[in-house]
């Protein structure tokens, strides 16, 4: 007869294989990439400081994108996730906490004390000159950052999933967008006098292109392009939001196209696992972001009644709401929390407990979306690999091993439990609406509570 | 009702599960000695490999056992009075029942190789085998697996996960020779072999060396050949857990012997899942099935009939999947591992060897198809099995093929590649490719 667990030794550290001495050089400029960037921050020289920057770009441009190739380029293609919970960094260990500390304090300078990152900014004056005609910014010192997380740890999971075409294409696709949509196209649009205007974000995530505050400057600087901004806002957050939606879920938007997604689709890849798959986590995830998208939406009338000047007593109360949801929603949760805890909480933080727009797409694709994750008939072994590596917290293998469609409010569409699924289970399928619902019948699901 | 169930394994869970939706007032035990709560045995090498951690495997959170009412007993069954109708447990508590299941699993099945009490010598079953193979392969450089079904790929696979150096001993000429043909069995080989695992073909273990410590040192094969190694994987199989029912009235010989309605010789005494060998099994079916599947089957199955709705096992259409490395592996319907009389077996195989189809059809009559297996593709289940129930005839399922198609979106398609080889194999039977994947194309394309 078996002896009772005791479940020490699990629990205890796993012996990892060494880092292979190709990968290390790799790393090592990674390592000096970082070192050369702190220099860039504090150096007192303008020159060197602007050449520290250069180097630190150079050296962890080539020191991410060598290391992928090594560590995902060289085995067989296929699903990598060994050790995922033994790292000290993609497990909660100290690392992943002094990155997440890292990260955390970047974003409270960024927001709160941009005066520190001043010799940062500087150095990026000439591509900010070149590419929007004005010297930089905090904003462009983060945007450069930004996309350059999201192309180089995109550049990663291109190695990573070229075993599945669906990943390649859509990492491909947040790529695209980040870079052309995001950082190029805003530049451009600077540089030739222009209001700065992001074609791929749309109310309610970027709530104040429908605030009258943006509406009347776009219509009244922006001429004939600010006319056709304003038409693309309203059109996207009322018209094509609903129509992609039906037709392919909320992936079209959250894991194919928005810059949060991007993020952490590529730079927040390796802690997509630690997202809460309890069912307490999916209660404050419903509790947070119903409330928040509601929260949006009334700031939003209030506004617009504010503005009309029909009841002047709104004025002020419209005012101190939105300033409160622009500090506490869209700079604390968004960025603090979003992404400084990424190496804690996983990547989609914002996404699934914060953000509006998900929330929004979510309603549709629950209630009005032809899309599913069919399960594979009575193939689901519960092996439990869907739900690890699901970025938005939901347990796919309580519908799978009852053989049942995951339609749920929260699913980006990323494909990753079909990615990793081993027998071939799960499959991300836009069909007719009827039998959405409808599970195997070669598989008998029980009527039993799982969820709340 | 009061309902003692021995084991928490998926048989044991299916059956608690199906008791309570049937009869939402019964009293029910779960009675375990290996782990408080349910997991799943099939995940096992995810937790070694780092993919997972053990709660990540279990498949319902802890709450679901008490809201639903289910009570779990994390102790060893080690007396069973069928005449008082009590099980004893080690902590000396007797669990009076009216009804009771058997769903004990299986052991590992040892052969009598000298040496094989050797430390580091193990087979791979349960949680505390995977405890004790965390603790005994720390820190080693080369391990042996001898065996060559599911847990010696996955052995290796694990083993290899951590730099571990594994040879693979298979009694065999191809790997899994008693279910995969030999194409299938090459597919698997180029997988190990990539992975740089060596695999020694029609070789088995003679004997196992030991140290002075009584650690195990090295394996000598079949073939004379001495591999150095710390560790020794015993994958030859599992046989029924009988170490409960042999002391009891309960009727056993290699399993605990039920009908087909899962009952022992014993009133209100029943045996499902891997413990339990059928008096009659189905033609073509053998008599212990030791499977995820069949063991979720025979527990949905037997539940029916402890709550009064007798209710015969039935297999029906036979389906299993697995994954060797990175190459999946689904099979729908009967595919024998050897040329069968009266059954024809195309197999289509993409220059690269990552992708391979099998369809096996009747060489007479109809052309009745009668099974799939699939290698690096996804087939629908509900597709395959209709078409195999039903059994339509091969050139209409070729036409259809795409209906059957469970590959991720932008994956390359390769029906055409497929038809067309069959239309060159079977120039007598002409078929043309009328429909791609997809669910519109299931219920748009033509029937």
């Amino acid at each position: 007869m078996a002896a009772s667990v005791s479940a020490s030794t699990l629990l205890a550290p796993a012996p990892l294989p060494a880092t292979p001495p190709a990968e290390k050089l790799p790393l090592a400029a990674v390592a000096l990439g970082l070192l050369a960037l702190l220099v860039a921050a504090t150096a007192a020289d303008p020159a060197r400081a602007r050449l520290s920057m250069y180097v630190a770009l150079f050296l962890l441009s080539i020191g991410t994108l060598t290391w992928a190739a090594l560590k995902f380029g060289r085995p067989p293609a296929g699903v990598r996730h060994d050790h995922l919970w033994q790292r000290a960094s993609t497990s909660r260990g100290a690392i992943a906490w002094a990155l997440g500390v890292a990260l955390t304090g970047f974003y409270v300078v960024l927001y709160w004390f941009p005066a520190y990152l001043e010799n940062l900014i500087r150095t990026l004056d000439p591509l900010s000159q070149l590419l929007r005609g004005k010297p930089a910014d905090q904003w462009f010192l983060y945007g450069t950052f930004y996309t350059l997380a999201v192309l180089l740890m995109g550049g990663r999971a291109l190695w990573k999933y070229r075993h599945s075409r669906y990943q390649l294409i859509r990492t491909g696709s947040v790529m695209f967008f980040q870079l052309g949509f995001s950082f190029l196209l805003p530049g451009l649009l600077l540089l030739l006098q222009k209001p700065e205007f992001y074609f791929s974000y749309f109310w309610p995530l970027k709530y104040d292109y429908l605030f009258p505050g943006t509406v009347s400057y776009l219509l009244r600087d922006g001429q004939a392009l600010g006319v056709f901004m304003v038409f693309w806002g309203a059109v996207m957050s009322f018209l094509a939001t609903p129509v992609l939606t039906y037709f392919f879920g909320k992936r079209w938007y959250c894991s194919w196209v928005c810059g949060c997604g991007g993020l952490a689709e590529t730079a927040g890849d390796p802690y997509r696992h630690l997202a809460d798959k309890s069912r307490a986590a999916w209660r404050w995830e419903v509790r947070l972001i119903y409330p928040i998208l509601g929260f949006i939406i009334l700031v939003t009338v209030l506004l617009w009644v504010a503005a009309s000047g029909a009841v002047p007593a709104v004025q002020p109360l419209a005012e101190g709401l939105s300033k409160t949801y622009g500090f506490v929603i869209g700079s604390v949760f968004s960025g603090v929390i979003g992404v400084g805890f990424y190496p804690i909480m996983g990547a989609r933080v914002w996404c699934r407990f914060g953000c509006p727009m998900a929330a929004y797409l979510g309603l549709l694709q629950k209630h009005f979306s032809r899309f599913r994750i069919t399960t594979n008939g009575g193939q689901c072994i519960s092996c439990g690999n869907c739900s690890n590596v699901c970025e938005m917290g939901i347990d796919v293998k309580q519908y799978a091993q009852r053989g049942e469609p995951i339609i749920r409010a929260a699913c980006v569409g990323c494909g990753l439990c079909s990615t990793a699924c081993p027998r071939g289970v799960l499959n991300l399928e836009n069909g007719p609406r009827t039998g959405r619902y409808q599970a195997s019948a070669l598989i008998h699901s029980d009527s039993l509570r799982i969820l709340s | 009702m009061r309902l003692v169930i021995i084991g928490n394994g998926i048989t044991g869970v299916t059956a608690a599960l199906t008791v309570r939706r049937l009869r939402p007032a019964a009293h029910i035990t779960l009675v375990s000695a290996e782990t408080k709560h349910h997991y799943s045995r099939t995940a096992l090498m995810y937790v070694y490999m780092g993919h997972l951690r053990y709660p990540d495997i279990k498949p319902y959170e802890d709450w679901f056992w008490a809201e639903n009412r289910l009570e779990l007993v994390h102790a060893t069954a080690t007396a069973l009075d069928t005449e008082a109708q009590t099980v004893t447990l080690s902590t000396g508590q007797a669990l009076p029942y009216d009804k009771l299941l058997l769903a004990t699993g299986s052991v590992s099945r040892f052969a009598a190789w000298p040496g094989r009490q050797l430390a580091g010598v193990q087979g791979l079953y349960g949680l505390p085998d995977l405890e004790q193979m965390a603790r005994d392969t720390r820190g080693i450089s080369q391990a042996v697996v001898v065996g060559g079904g599911l847990i010696g790929v996955e052995l290796a696979e694990m083993l290899h996960s951590r730099g571990i150096s594994v040879t693979v001993l298979v009694r065999d000429a191809h790997y899994w020779g008693s279910v995969l043909p030999p194409e299938e069995g090459r597919l698997v080989q180029q997988q190990f072999a990539e992975n740089h695992v060596p695999v020694r073909y029609l070789t088995d273990l003679r004997e196992i060396l030991g140290d002075a410590h009584g650690r195990v040192r090295a394996v000598v094969t079949t073939a004379g050949e001495e591999i150095a190694c710390q560790w020794v994987g015993v994958a030859t199989g599992v046989q029924p857990n009988l170490s409960l029912a042999q002391l009891s009235a309960v009727e056993t010989d290699q399993g605990i012997l039920v009908d087909e309605r899962l009952q022992t010789s014993v009133p209100h005494v029943y045996a499902a899942g891997d413990c339990a060998q059928h008096r009659q099994p189905g033609a073509g079916e053998v008599a212990v099935e030791q499977l995820w599947y069949t063991g979720r089957m025979q527990g949905e199955a037997v539940a029916h009939t402890i709550c009064g709705q007798a209710t015969p096992y039935r297999r029906g259409i036979w389906f299993n999947s697995a994954k060797f490395f990175n190459l999946e592996y689904q099979t729908y319907g009967q595919v024998p591992a050897r040329p069968t009389a009266g059954i024809e077996s195309f197999y289509w195989q993409h220059p690269d060897g990552r992708q391979a189809l099998r369809i096996n059809f009747e060489s007479a009559g109809g052309h009745a198809v009668l099974g799939f297996n699939a290698l690096g593709l996804r087939l629908r289940h509900e597709v395959c099995a209709g078409w195999i129930g039903t059994r339509t005839p091969v050139h209409a399922v070729l036409e259809q093929l795409g209906a059957a198609n469970f590959d991720p979106e932008f994956f390359r398609q390769h029906e055409p590649a497929i038809v067309a080889a069959f239309a060159a194999a079977y120039p007598q039977q002409p078929v043309g490719l009328r429909r791609r994947k997809g669910l519109w194309g299931r219920l748009s394309g033509p029937v």
